[in-house]
């Protein structure tokens, strides 16, 4: 049987975007490594609270010779844009959880609407991230 | 490295087209979102995402003109003023250029709204957005 366990996002300061998605968004640290012998590569997952086994790797664009330096010019430039991940969180509350994040500073691209599928609303991360969060429609029939 | 932060400003500027092209937005509010004078602005635009930021929050708002004109049964004049468009002669121009027929001709060919049921919202803003069309047919056929 196969299950998510981890997904990667991009991010451009991994301690901007350990603040935002702890302090902020209100999940929780996974796991925090810094490996001297891999150059001081940092593996930085986050979880939420609820889900402690499936995590979002909040991972740094590695510089030469990971990724060479155009590359990684190409992923920063897609990350402002928008254009390099996407999450999609689910609520019990979409209302709710809206207030409660902005209460704590998150600035929402879009407000609570209803959906054919539930009720959503979006924001971005420091890095560019889009980021929906969900209050999904229980499906009958 | 200003490479960084120059798209991400730009981003801002178009996050709020998305959120608030209900308003009565202009491209001078999303330079200033964005914090670069307007000629400018428009320049950078373009340059990230392929299109002036006028013809985006257009087609911005002409998505989701068709997006009511399917799923609700609100007039054309009261969907035009409810996506941000304060000329229901233009906006009918408009959105007859984008779609190839006219807003009433449009809701009337279009299956009923579940059919779009679980798409979610941001991949139906994204691709359903209409291309922008000028009346100078110098970019080649409309349909490629």
């Amino acid at each position: 049987m196969i299950r998510i366990g981890t997904a990667q996002l991009w991010v451009h300061d991994q301690d901007e975007a350990l603040e935002f998605y702890t302090k902020q968004v209100g999940m929780e640290v996974r796991s925090d490594v810094t490996v001297a012998e891999l150059g001081n590569f940092r593996w930085l997952t986050v979880s939420a609270a609820t889900q402690p086994d499936i995590a979002v790797v909040l991972m740094a664009i590695p510089g030469p010779p990971v990724m060479d330096a155009e590359t990684a010019q190409q992923v920063r430039t897609l990350m402002a844009k928008g254009f390099a991940g996407t999450i999609f969180l689910e609520t019990d509350d979409c209302q709710a959880a809206y207030e409660e994040l902005r209460g704590r500073g998150v600035e929402f691209a879009e407000a609570p609407e209803e959906r054919p599928y539930g009720v959503d609303a979006a924001f971005r991360d420091p890095s560019g991230n889009n980021i929906r969060l969900v209050e999904p429609r229980e499906i009958t029939g | 490295m200003v490479f960084i932060s120059r798209p991400r400003d730009l981003l801002r500027a178009k996050d709020l087209a998305d959120a608030q092209y209900s308003e009565p937005l202009r491209v001078d509010d999303l330079a200033r979102a964005a914090g670069f004078s307007r000629a400018h602005f428009s320049r950078e635009f373009r340059r990230a995402f392929g299109e002036a930021p006028h013809s985006y929050l257009l087609t911005r708002r002409l998505e989701r003109a068709a997006a009511l004109l399917r799923n609700t049964d609100r007039s054309v004049a009261e969907i035009c003023f409810s996506v941000g468009l304060q000329s229901v002669g233009s906006f009918t121009t408009s959105f007859t250029r984008a779609y190839g027929m006219s807003p009433t001709a449009y809701r009337a060919a279009m299956p009923p709204a579940a059919d779009h049921a679980l798409i979610p919202a941001c991949v139906l803003r994204a691709y359903g957005r209409p291309r922008s069309r000028t009346f100078r047919e110098d970019r080649g056929p409309a349909h490629p």
